[in-house]
């Protein structure tokens, strides 16, 4: 074996894009990328949506996702060039020598099919193994990434495993040939943070009883310095660093990787409660239609005029039903929503047309939650029309003023939904809300898909904005750095109770309850060495139980 | 009880249900009709008296409900009444028939939908190629000329040029197997191409859908061909569309048969269906009627039931 099994050198990789109104043309997405990974080693590629370090880690599988295609420069694995390779040993390479590990399991596996099937499917067609041979091994990484009865579950269908358990499937399908190399695309990024710490420990254990050497993809750098021997920063398609992981994390010589090795920026003092409370929620019990269990129990919470509520759990505490019962999109089945001094009727039906106007949203996916075909203008201009009967020449002066509020500027009236990058677009659903000139807005997970620098930039922007407009948040977030940078008091919820609520310094100081230590230590922490801290620490508070 | 027998036996009832409806509309439909089942015997120029009494005498006279349920109840024992013009019983002559569509249906069918299925998994290796191309062009060629043209052109080249075939599709008890399978060859042909298109169609829509699913990137990168992809990883999710459509050409070669039937002079429901028609045998009319609404509606519920198999997430609930 030679000393490098992957070696890329002047990488550069296209595509051709198909811009509404423009003729389609070629584009370069990763401009003359170099690296070294020695077998058993793991390589830690990081950078923001853009930076092409899922284009790179598909590269060394010689594949391109939609029409992306290697335009130049040299990949080879094992001494060869995979660029001159044959298709035959293309597919040889895929599933044999490199396997990968996708973003998110459940739609990476086939509905239709066992998993067991499909964990042994490339090792049975490369005739790494025989099939009795392949399933063994299977059941062994089961066992060794610690998924409940490895004998059997493969003979379940990926729907009646959990998300973090076929996940971590995924891996013993990479694993499971053999390979050289195993490709993990941001392998725990759809994962609550305390099922995060789990597969994240499996992977890396499974990485060194294996021997197998890894390509870490992840936009988390606290991530990938728990797994990695070697980071490269990658930013817009090119090497911004590289170097191995300590220099990276302790001695940053850029300053883009010092932005996103420094955490969060925002500092954001505390405000005390007023008399009167905005929103008070009293005793919300609901459910949904059809099922036969609360998912919210007694959920008592307030917020005061012009500060910010954090609702913090982890998917499926509730916190997202609670938005519902709040909107009035689900009745509740008991208990009553008090909001700017008045009951609220509990379904939309019976709201007036104030109480919706004081009341706004902002949604988690800015690009859906935009009609296409309309531009920023009128899509800000909607709330005027309709609340304030505003037309012509005031309604554009108020969109302008808007727009520079957002800090986006007149420039951007007359632009559509498509032409904008995702910051941009939560940036107009922001001032959409505003518009209404509301006295809350609930954010539901509002910088949960935007990259970490993009989403400090929204975060400083409603807290601009609360100051100038003395409007209150009710926000909703599973990330708990998010909380510590916007909030004034904080709701934790888990399984539809709130099981910690009060002051933003109460909450986070100690002594905790369980529930909320566990999130708070899952947190990956930006130093060597933090993984194996927490997981031994654990270790020994079970074993002192 | 589990989902499954629960979500089946509700599309049980509901098919029951809407063959009820079913049978309701026809009956209210020809009873709509100007003239009724004494006028049809009697012919324009019969007297007034004599319809009355004709009318009294087949019972014409009482309400169209109680007749309705009478009718019905008959169904129901497998009794569908006399035809007027020959006084045969219609089931007896019914049976028969249905048996030489069901025949011919099967034949085309047997033919027609493994190789619509196979060109359409063909479309999708070779998309937007030659191949996917030419499959379509020529699927599409065929569906877009009407049956009836297609029919005689396949006559006048197969069986009068060539002589290959005969342009009759008579059919009798006395024949073979093979005797028949060669009567019907033309009118089976005939029927395939009027079919192949939308069934190929959907297969290729289907499974092109599917390809942008990440389970089957997944599958790519575990270097397997393009063929395997498709035919291990994309089909199985495609199974219920394709179901769907393959049930409804199905429904349609029994039902739509009607005028390729006619084109062969092919002793089938079709054949009888026309006859019935212009000799104005209201109960022949009335209970082909019902027999195609439970073809078609059997066959849609067949397609719902194996979509529903075909989900594993009702077959293995958590």
């Amino acid at each position: 074996m030679s000393d490098t099994l992957l070696k890329v050198r002047d990488l550069k990789i296209g595509a051709t894009v198909y811009p509404p109104g423009e003729k389609p043309h070629d584009i370069e997405i990763v401009h003359g990328v170099s690296f070294d990974l020695a077998p058993g080693k793991v390589l830690g590629l990081i950078g923001e949506s853009g930076a092409g370090k899922s284009t790179i880690g598909l590269a060394s599988m010689a594949y391109g996702r939609g029409g992306v295609e290697i335009t130049g420069g040299e990949v080879w694995v094992n001494g060869r060039d995979i660029m001159k390779s044959s298709l035959g040993d293309v597919r040889n390479l895929r599933g044999g020598e490199v396997t990968y590990v996708s973003q998110s399991a459940a739609a990476s596996f086939n509905p239709a099919k066992k998993i067991m099937d499909q964990v042994v499917e490339a090792a049975v067609e490369h005739k790494k193994f025989s099939r009795k041979e392949a399933e063994a091994r299977a059941r062994e990484l089961f066992a060794k990434l610690g998924l409940p009865d490895p004998d059997n579950i493969g003979n379940r269908y990926p729907h009646q495993v959990s998300g973090g358990q076929l996940q971590r499937c995924m891996t013993a399908l990479a694993l499971c040939p053999e390979p050289d190399l195993v490709v993990f695309d941001e392998p725990t990024t759809a994962l609550d943070v305390t099922t995060q710490i789990d597969v994240l420990m499996a992977i890396k254990e499974a990485i060194a009883d294996t021997g197998v050497a890894a390509l870490y993809i992840t936009h988390d750098l606290a991530v990938v310095a728990q797994v990695s021997d070697d980071i490269m920063v990658l930013r817009m398609g090119d090497t911004v660093e590289y170097g191995n992981t300590d220099q990276i994390i302790n001695n940053p010589q850029e300053e883009y990787t010092q932005a996103l090795v420094s955490v969060r920026s925002i500092e954001h003092e505390e405000k005390q409660p007023t008399s009167e409370p905005v929103l008070s929620v009293d005793g919300i019990t609901a459910r949904y239609k059809g099922l036969n269990f609360d998912v919210l129990h007694n959920v008592n919470v307030e917020l005061h005029p012009g500060q910010t509520l954090a609702v913090v759990g982890e998917s499926g505490s509730g916190k997202s039903t609670l938005a519902r019962v709040i909107t009035g999109l689900l009745p509740p089945r008991d208990g009553e929503i008090t909001f700017a001094g008045r009951k609220l009727s509990s379904d939309l039906a019976g709201r007036s047309r104030e109480d919706l106007r004081e009341l706004q949203m902002i949604y988690q996916m800015a690009d859906v939650a935009m009609n296409p075909r309309q531009t920023v203008g009128t899509i800000i201009g909607r709330p005027l029309e309709f609340y304030f009967n505003m037309r012509g020449a005031e309604k554009h002066k108020r969109v302008v003023e808007l727009l520079d509020e957002i800090e986006l500027g007149e420039k951007f009236i007359d632009r559509y939904p498509a032409e904008l990058s995702g910051g941009q677009k939560q940036r107009v659903c922001i001032a959409r809300s505003l518009a209404a000139k509301p006295k809350m807005i609930i954010c539901d997970e509002v910088t949960s898909a935007l990259d970490p620098l993009v989403a400090d930039g929204i975060l400083k922007l409603l807290l601009d904005l609360q100051k100038i407009e003395d409007v209150a948040y009710l926000f909703i977030t599973h990330d708990l750095a998010t909380v510590r940078a916007i909030s004034d008091s904080i709701a934790v919820m888990y399984q539809g109770r709130v099981v910690r609520y009060g002051p933003k310094s109460q909450v986070l100081s100690p002594p905790f309850d369980d529930y909320t230590d566990l999130l708070l230590s899952s947190v990956p922490e930006m130093h060597l060495g933090w993984l194996e801290e927490v997981v031994a620490h654990r270790k020994m508070e079970s074993a002192g139980n | 009880m589990h989902p499954i027998i629960k979500l089946v036996s509700q599309r049980l009832a509901l098919g029951l249900l809407l063959l009820f409806g079913a049978s309701a509309l026809i009956f209210g439909l020809t009873e709509a009709l100007p003239g009724d089942a004494a006028q049809a015997v009697l012919g324009q120029s019969a007297t007034p008296e004599a319809l009355a009494n004709l009318r009294e005498e087949m019972g014409l006279n009482r309400p169209a409900l109680t007749r309705y349920f009478e009718w019905l109840g008959g169904i129901v024992q497998g009794d569908l009444g006399q035809s007027l013009t020959n006084k045969l019983d219609i089931a007896e002559s019914i049976g028969k028939r249905l048996g030489n569509t069901l025949f011919l249906a099967c034949v085309a069918a047997i033919v027609s939908v493994p190789l619509a299925i196979f060109l359409g998994l063909l479309a999708v290796r070779y998309r937007n190629r030659w191949p996917d191309k030419l499959i379509s062009a020529i699927t599409l060629t065929t569906v877009s000329i009407p049956e009836f043209l297609i029919g005689y052109v396949v006559i006048y080249y197969v069986s009068v040029k060539l002589g290959w075939f005969s342009s009759l599709a008579m059919i009798n008890d006395s024949m073979s197997f093979g005797q028949k399978l060669n009567a019907i060859a033309l009118p089976a042909f005939v029927l395939t191409l009027v079919v192949l298109a939308q069934m190929m169609r959907m297969t290729r829509a289907a499974i092109l859908n599917l390809m942008q699913s990440a389970y089957i990137e997944t599958a790519e990168l575990k270097g397997l061909s393009t063929f395997q992809v498709i035919a291990r990883h994309a089909f199985p999710n495609a199974i219920s569309p394709i179901v769907n459509v393959v049930m409804l050409n199905l429904a349609y070669l029994v039902v739509g048969v009607v005028v390729v039937e006619v084109v062969f002079v092919y002793p089938g429901m079709g054949q009888y269906l026309v006859d019935a028609v212009t000799k104005r045998d209201v109960p022949v009319v009335l209970a082909c009627g019902v027999v195609f609404a439970a073809v078609y509606i059997g066959l849609n519920m067949v397609a719902d039931i194996v979509s529903i198999l075909a989900n594993p997430r009702l077959r293995h609930p958590k």
